[in-house]
């Protein structure tokens, strides 16, 4: 079911003006926030359910309260605004159309754990929005509503790798986008070896709304496990590709053909380059974190489309953007870029698939972040459902 | 945090700042950033060349990135790739003779909705078909 929660101002208010934000109640969540003590607040997030939007699905209270209890001398919040999953947009919409609401919950998020000074990390290819970005903030500031509360944009510079969370705090550090081993993470250890949160732009956006209406306002809606709505990215084969927000466990049908209006659908893949391929025979799968969800990225695939020629794709882009770091991560994006590249050609050899199968394990099991843990993953569902696809590319040769 | 890491936290915004100053990040940039933050030339090296939109070769007055991930490729951005191809005679990975453009592929540029899209500096295109392509490129000089 479709519903409005973070996307409720985008089109509604000026994300050039704070007026227009004040109008419809916006920052007076921030000043009920301050009236509560920061426990209270980070109390409230627990009860609520939310989960953390940008593909991992941690529980967002209790990453806050980790925080909160870790001592150190200085505390950041930091604001994950590098989309760069295949197939997400959704944070660059939120950015483009309400960046009060984010800047709202970024400001109540420090507030909560007791942090001085809080990051935006902005990706390169959204440089367009920086000026906008900062604005929103000059103005709340004016304002008085960042008066416990440094907020600063930095900028990305091209980096995949950098979404995932302790490369992106390398990167603000100034090096290489490169993961860290964990533990410590960054809750007790993170920035500058400093007690960290960091949370992606739509859960932040998501704050205002649940201290402003409460808890069981927003834990109402959703299923057990994934409480509230999530904004989807639709894109590929679709007539109509966009923005969709949806009560979460909402059918993937509703979301493809219903508002997409897809037809013809063969495969969707669900979470960008590491999601999941779902084959339209389970095209009435859930979207939530008990099913499958990611970050909301939908990319459909047309009947006509090659399933060893999608995986293949994707595994040039895992190959070029692995950091490096991990030796399963490093060499079997390009193992596996290179062997689906051979099968695209035609010279597919019989023992590809079971190499393919073997290397998949490894990397799921030893890699050291997300990146090399889940690239393998659209390997392995296009295996389990399209692998008369592999086998014909196979028989070619 | 003592003021040598603070200072060394800001490598990356003092490399972007050298890159959009002078289109790329020379040498001379390198040691100068190395001498004054107290570290090696490897270090400042080695940030400089991980990230895709830092450059340590000079580069065209502006920079084409077509976007070659999948919600692109299945919108045709080959087509789009062709075209800038023969409107400018150069490969991606090129830069035209007279410095006016340098040509790149890329990975998801988030404009997905508007696929196939390009990005031409910072401004972002989308819905591109041959000939809008003729046309934005005109707008830069």
């Amino acid at each position: 079911m479709e519903k409005r929660v973070v996307l409720k101002n985008c089109g509604v208010i000026d994300p050039r003006d704070i007026a227009s934000y004040l109008e419809v109640d916006g920052f007076k969540a921030l000043k009920k926030a301050l009236k509560m003590t920061p426990q209270q607040v980070i109390d409230e997030i627990k009860a609520s359910g939310l989960r953390g939007r940008g593909g991992a699905g941690f529980p967002c209270g209790l990453k806050w309260e980790l925080a909160s209890q870790a001592k150190g001398a200085e505390k950041y919040v930091i604001c994950n605004a590098d989309e760069g999953e295949v197939g997400t947009f959704k944070d660059r919409y939120i950015l483009e159309n309400d960046p009060f609401s984010l800047i709202e919950g970024i400001a109540i998020a420090g507030y909560a754990i007791g942090a001085k000074k809080a990051y935006i990390y902005l990706r390169a290819e959204y440089h367009f929005l920086l000026d906008l970005v900062e604005e929103a903030i000059a103005q709340s500031k004016k304002k008085g509503f960042l008066e416990h509360l440094d907020i600063e944009v930095r900028e990305g510079a091209g980096a995949y790798v950098c979404g995932e969370e302790s490369a992106l705090m390398d990167s603000i550090e100034g090096k290489r986008g490169e993961v860290r081993y964990r533990p410590p993470f960054p809750p007790t250890s993170g920035l500058w070896g400093q007690p960290t949160i960091i949370n992606n732009v739509e859960t932040l956006t998501n704050i205002p709304s649940i201290i402003f209406n409460g808890a069981e306002w927003f834990n109402q809606m959703g299923t057990e496990k994934s409480k509230g709505t999530k904004v989807f990215s639709v894109s590929g084969d679709v007539a109509k590709p966009g923005f969709y927000e949806l009560v979460l466990g909402s059918p993937l049908r509703e979301l493809v053909e219903k508002l997409a209006k897809a037809e013809r659908v063969k495969a969707v893949q669900i979470g960008g380059a590491t999601g999941r391929i779902i084959p339209y025979a389970l095209i009435d799968t859930s979207l939530s974190f008990e099913s499958v969800l990611g970050a909301g990225a939908i990319t459909v695939f047309g009947e006509n489309r090659d399933i060893v020629d999608i995986v293949s794709k994707t595994m040039e882009f895992l190959a070029e953007e692995s950091c490096g770091k991990c030796t399963p991560c490093r060499e079997g994006t390009e193992v596996m870029a290179e062997t689906m590249e051979r099968l695209v050609r035609g010279e597919g050899l019989k023992k590809d698939i079971k190499v393919l199968e073997e290397l998949a394990e490894t990397m799921m099991l030893c890699s050291l972040c997300g990146l090399g843990q889940a690239a393998p993953i659209p390997v392995v569902d296009s295996l389990e459902h399209f692998r008369g696809e592999y086998e014909n590319r196979i028989r070619q040769n | 945090m003592n003021k040598t890491s603070r200072d060394r936290g800001r490598l990356l915004v003092l490399l972007e700042a050298a890159q959009d100053k002078s289109a790329h990040i020379s040498r001379e940039t390198i040691t100068e950033l190395a001498e004054s933050l107290d570290i090696s030339i490897g270090e400042v090296y080695g940030v400089a060349s991980f990230y895709s939109f830092l450059s340590t070769k000079p580069k065209g007055r502006n920079v084409i990135r077509i976007c070659k991930s999948l919600p692109c490729l299945l919108k045709n951005a080959q087509t789009v790739i062709d075209s800038v191809r023969k409107e400018l005679g150069i490969k991606p990975g090129e830069t035209t003779t007279d410095g006016r453009f340098s040509f790149e592929l890329t990975n998801c540029i988030g404009a997905c909705d508007k696929a196939p899209a390009m990005m031409v500096n910072s401004d972002v295109h989308g819905d591109l078909t041959s000939k809008k392509i003729t046309k934005i490129l005109q707008g830069y000089k």
